[in-house]
């Protein structure tokens, strides 16, 4: 494409162009990342500085008991999240896709979620507090009230409420590529209307079923702030572990232990969906 | 069937708006505790303007956001620009670093600088943690969003464009300005306008990377909703959550009338 350009000019311009680009990445991606790393094997001090002896002491330290039961929430939470966003999205994609003002269902879905991720979070605190809105409710049916906030639940609802988008804009995108003379070959050939979608539609969607699982569940199980505003110490969650080492307890090298944990097992999810997407991949999802 | 999804997506509407719906109505309410609605006022409103603290935090939160946007933008779509056009060594390598900042959790991306800015401090004496170190944070994992949104974009142009300006004679700064630049625009403003809004939003990294005197909104919210909640932060949150679906639905209009 460039037979004009002299290799001189070819190297001043991919200078230009991906330098100073590549420079930002290597000095504030990249290298913190191996520093990350190398802290993890490191040995916190007296004073809550880093320093030697050199080992694997801190990944160990992850099997202890209050360790595994953080790691376990954490998986719980991102499966929760996961399952209840599908359960609540899926339909919602089909619903958005075929309506004929979709443009603006699409808004709305949107509104909310451009709204400061804290403000949607305390949102729920102030319904499900004792005195918030929902137990209100409850006690005009003689019910209650109900300790829903500081709880689990609370937690895994405020996590579906704010990564909800990241399951329907995926779906959405894989409804509106369906081909929908599938379903009416298969009604032709005789088929009921669950099997029909099961056969003719559902694998349709798979590529944005799973995008869409990917992108609540890392982000589901990897957030600190739910956790930290709606369990209020009763989830603890790794991101949670992470944010106290590097606060209170001032363990820098156990929370950046944590941290490694933390992101191979977000590479691992994503290598799974990669498999799982075969030819398609990462490209795809980002 | 049809029915069925209809009440169903009217749910779900109804779950993401109620909590807004709750935090706006309680920004005219009276009463400071609870959610029984005593009366209206806009007391809580002109607290908030009369808290000069409040104004730095905005500004702070307009700084961070405006200076990290312009630097991002300008680095990614360069960046994206010599990822499209070129071969060069370790370019696998820096499309694999480029995915970094968007997946892994935000809680990872914000202790992995701190760590950095410690090292920092201690080799080379700076950079205190402060506005600045907030900015570098937020150019960090805008510069990977704006690069993977001009990127898309530029695949999308026709190479032979660029060919047919340097036949006529044009020079690769003014190929640049005149052909690949106004083409690739809308994929940079919404780059631009997607690393804004992140930025506006942060929390977790500028959680690790603020110092004192660098507090913006979302660390103000947090620390009022953690010290127990004033009615002063409904009323911030109304006016947040205001401005963000007027500028959702401005930049839906704009985009309906360029179709």
């Amino acid at each position: 494409m460039n037979e004009a350009a002299t290799p001189w000019q070819r190297f001043f311009r991919i200078l230009v162009t991906v330098g100073p680009g590549g420079l930002w990445l290597f000095l504030f991606v990249l290298l913190p990342t191996l520093l990350v790393l190398l802290a993890s094997f490191m040995t916190r001090g007296p004073f809550g500085e880093l320093g030697g002896p050199l080992g694997f002491h801190n990944y160990l330290r992850l099997l202890e008991a209050p360790y595994l039961q953080a790691f376990a929430q954490s998986l719980w939470v991102g499966v929760l999240a996961t399952l209840l966003s599908a359960l609540m999205g899926y339909p919602l994609a089909f619903y958005i896709a075929r309506h004929p003002r979709r443009d603006l269902l699409l808004l709305l879905l949107l509104i909310p979620f451009f709204t400061n991720f804290l403000i949607r979070v305390y949102a729920w605190l102030v319904l499900l507090q004792k005195e918030g809105l929902v137990n209100a409710f409850l006690q005009a049916f003689g019910l209650g009230p109900y300790a829903f906030y500081p709880s689990f639940l609370a937690v895994v609802l405020a996590t579906v409420y704010t990564f909800l988008p990241f399951f329907v804009l995926p779906v959405y995108a894989s409804v509106e590529r369906i081909d929908w003379q599938l379903l009416e070959a298969a009604y032709d050939l005789g088929a009921r209307p669950h099997r029909a979608f099961l056969h003719a539609i559902l694998p349709q969607t798979y590529p944005g079923l799973f995008a869409g699982s990917v992108l609540v569940f890392i982000p589901a199980m990897g957030t600190f702030v739910v956790a930290d505003l709606l369990g209020a110490g009763r989830v603890v969650l790794i991101g949670n572990l992470i944010q106290q080492q590097f606060g209170i307890t001032r363990d820098w090298a156990f929370g950046a232990a944590l941290s490694v944990f933390l992101m191979a097992f977000v590479f691992l999810a994503l290598y799974l969906y990669a498999r799982l997407q075969k030819e398609r991949g990462l490209e795809d999802l980002l | 069937m049809k029915r069925l999804l209809s009440l169903h997506a009217f749910l779900v509407y109804a779950f993401l708006y109620l909590p807004i719906l709750v935090i706006v109505a309680l920004s005219f309410n009276e009463g400071r505790r609870g959610v029984r609605f005593t009366g209206f006022t806009l007391d809580w409103y002109r607290a908030l303007f009369q808290d000069p603290r409040v104004l730095e935090y905005f500004l702070n939160t307009l700084i961070v956001a405006f200076t990290s946007t312009l630097v991002s933008t300008v680095l990614g779509t360069l960046l994206a620009l010599g990822l499209v056009r070129y071969r060069f060594f370790g370019k696998g390598f820096l499309r694999y670093l480029l995915y970094i900042p968007v997946v892994v959790p935000d809680v990872v991306l914000g202790i992995s600088l701190l760590l950095l800015f410690a090292l920092a401090r201690e080799l080379l004496g700076f950079p205190r943690l402060s506005l600045l170190t907030v900015i570098l944070g937020h150019i960090t994992f805008q510069v990977a969003f704006v690069t993977l949104v001009v990127r898309s974009r530029l695949l999308l142009l026709d190479p032979a464009l660029e060919e047919a300006a340097r036949d006529l004679g044009a020079r690769g700064f003014q190929t640049f300005l005149h052909v690949t630049l106004p083409l690739a625009w809308p994929g940079v403003a919404a780059g631009a306008l997607l690393a804004l809004t992140l930025s506006l939003d942060d929390f977790v990294v500028t959680f690790f990377t603020a110092g004192p005197g660098a507090t913006t909104l979302p660390l103000y919210i947090y620390s009022s909703v953690k010290l127990g909640v004033s009615p002063k932060v409904h009323a911030l949150s109304t006016l947040i959550v205001g401005l963000s679906a007027f500028l959702l639905a401005l930049g839906y209009a704009l985009s309906r009338r360029r179709v």
